[in-house]
């Protein structure tokens, strides 16, 4: 009996398995269904709502158009310059920060106040400072994503375990070596969390400025093709910038996973 | 004199940093920088007149419909998605790509649609900032706990008590950190749409003070839309402080 129903068993543990990514294509499927139908029966004007056939072929017509990757570059650019400043300059003050309990308190105000004013209110100053040059863009894209890396990185410094750097203290560690070794490993997941954040926040900003600024990218590129009344254009570079979303989200979730393979966390996942 | 020392800590680098403004601005050069007496006097001459009325209530109120519409659709289909594996499944993905597009590009795309209205600059901030609502929603009804739901069903509690009960206090926390996930992306997007399209609001009158060079009440108006960045964060932390408040305290016995 067992050795017929085993196969059997395996099966539906695959099938349920498949059950999940089949369902997922399905909805997309279908969601591009309804739009095509909602578009061709017009049940919104088909001038600012083209079907999703033409949308995609103009995407697919984006993709071999040179002038498009160049517009995909600059974004990415400006993206990657930005969210590198505010990580390297998010984390330096953030351990400084952490490291100190009276500093942690000094700034405290100061943070609270600086932290929840939107970026784009920046916008008007960084077009005085700089015009349409991609400083206007890094100004915005790092005042926007410093903040969750300097937030995450000063929580995980106040992570540490007391009875850990107690411990490596008194095995006559010195002050690097209990950094390295004790305040690094503790805060390391705080800050992948931190910069997983700030990648996407990153990428929203770089849109924004090019959108508003003028600042070139895909963000201008939207709000020409917008004026030009090229509504199926437009449509296509806006699923363009949300896979360009999805490919940095994956991106991001496969680093920490690498960065934090070492971590409870991670291990628990694999072994669940 | 505890409480003379966290007020000393409170206003320490605000006031140095303030002093080191007012001496640099002392012979003023730059007209980029307007002297803090200058910003101060700007501020209440700008946004305590007319413009009051004109660009802040509506732009706040527009917020605020945003915020609440988001809320509401957030939650309530996450609610329903979170419940059915099988819808869970289909529409995962493309909840997924929905939120990784930047929020922004709504702005021209439903401005099309919709045309230049209030109701587009409200669906723009409902639109935008829904996904981190819905998706924590859904993720916060999945993750409640196997052995209470067994139990709620067994005690027959009906459908509605269940949800009212169970699922929503079990998703609380999930869905107050989506919350304060949105409100951020909220602020932004009132700020973008009045900036690209609109003859009031914030976002149209700091652009405009920009236009035309007038530096102090340019700088008032980043005061003002950080001055409602804070007021946001202040009034959602003093309510979840009060919705969490129970799961808040179960930590606190769980950690000692």
């Amino acid at each position: 009996m067992t050795t017929l129903t085993a196969p059997k068993a395996a099966e539906r543990v695959r099938s349920a398995a498949l059950r999940g990514p089949v369902l997922g294509v399905v909805g997309v499927v279908g969601f591009l269904v309804l739009w095509e139908l909602a578009s061709r029966i017009g049940l919104i004007d088909p001038r600012f709502f083209p079907p999703a056939s033409e949308v995609l072929i103009r995407l697919g017509e984006y993709l071999l158009d040179r002038a498009f990757w160049r517009d995909v570059a600059a974004t990415m650019w400006a993206w990657f310059l930005g969210l590198a400043i505010a990580i390297v300059a998010g984390a330096v003050l953030g351990f400084l920060i952490g490291a100190s309990r009276f500093l942690e308190r000094f700034t405290q105000s100061t943070i609270e106040f600086l932290r929840p004013i939107p970026s784009v209110a920046l916008v008007p100053l960084a077009v005085l400072l700089f015009g349409t040059k991609v400083q206007s863009e890094l100004l915005l894209i790092v005042y926007a994503s410093i903040w969750q890396v300097l937030l995450q990185v000063v929580y995980g410094t106040k992570d540490v375990d007391p009875v850990a750097d107690a411990t490596a203290k008194s095995y006559g560690l010195n002050l690097w070596q209990r950094i390295r070794y004790v305040v690094w490993p503790t805060t390391l997941p705080y800050l992948m969390t931190g910069i997983r954040l700030a990648a996407s926040v990153a990428l929203i900003l770089a849109i924004t400025a090019e959108m508003i600024i003028q600042t070139p990218g895909l963000g201008k590129q939207i709000i020409l093709t917008r004026e030009g009344g090229a509504a199926t254009s437009m449509y296509a570079l806006i699923l363009a910038t949300g896979l360009i979303g999805v490919l940095i989200n994956l991106v991001m979730r496969f680093i920490e996973r690498r960065v934090l393979a070492w971590h409870q966390s991670v291990r628990m996942e694999v072994a669940g | 004199m505890k409480i003379m020392k966290s007020a000393l800590f409170l206003v320490a680098l605000p006031a140095i940093l303030i002093a080191i403004w007012w001496i640099a601005t002392l012979n003023n050069t730059s007209y980029l920088v307007p002297t803090p007496g200058g910003l101060i006097t700007a501020f209440f001459d700008t946004w305590f007149g007319d413009r009051f009325w004109d660009d802040m209530v509506p732009s706040i109120a527009r917020l605020f419909g945003g915020i609440a519409g988001a809320i509401i659709v957030g939650v309530g289909l996450g609610l329903l998605i979170g419940s059915f594996r099988t819808l869970r499944q289909l529409l995962e993905p493309l909840l997924e790509f929905f939120r990784a597009i930047p929020p922004p590009v709504l702005v021209p795309l439903l401005g099309l649609i919709l045309g230049i209205s209030d109701q587009m600059k409200i669906t723009v901030i409902i639109f935008g900032s829904v996904w981190p609502i819905l998706l924590n929603t859904i993720e916060g009804v999945r993750a409640t706990d196997e052995v209470q739901r067994d139990t709620a069903r067994s005690y027959r509690l009906t459908r509605p008590h269940r949800l009212r009960y169970l699922i929503l206090p079990a998703a609380a926390p999930q869905i107050m950190a989506g919350i304060r996930q949105s409100l951020s992306i909220a602020l932004i997007l009132m700020v973008i749409s009045e900036m690209t399209y609109s003859s009031s609001g914030l976002g149209f009158a700091i652009i405009q003070f920009q236009r035309n060079f007038a530096i102090p009440q340019m700088w008032s108006g980043i005061l003002v839309l950080g001055l409602i960045g804070l007021a946001l964060s202040l009034v959602f932390q003093l309510v979840e402080r009060r919705v969490l408040a129970w799961y808040n305290g179960l930590r606190e016995v769980q950690r000692a």
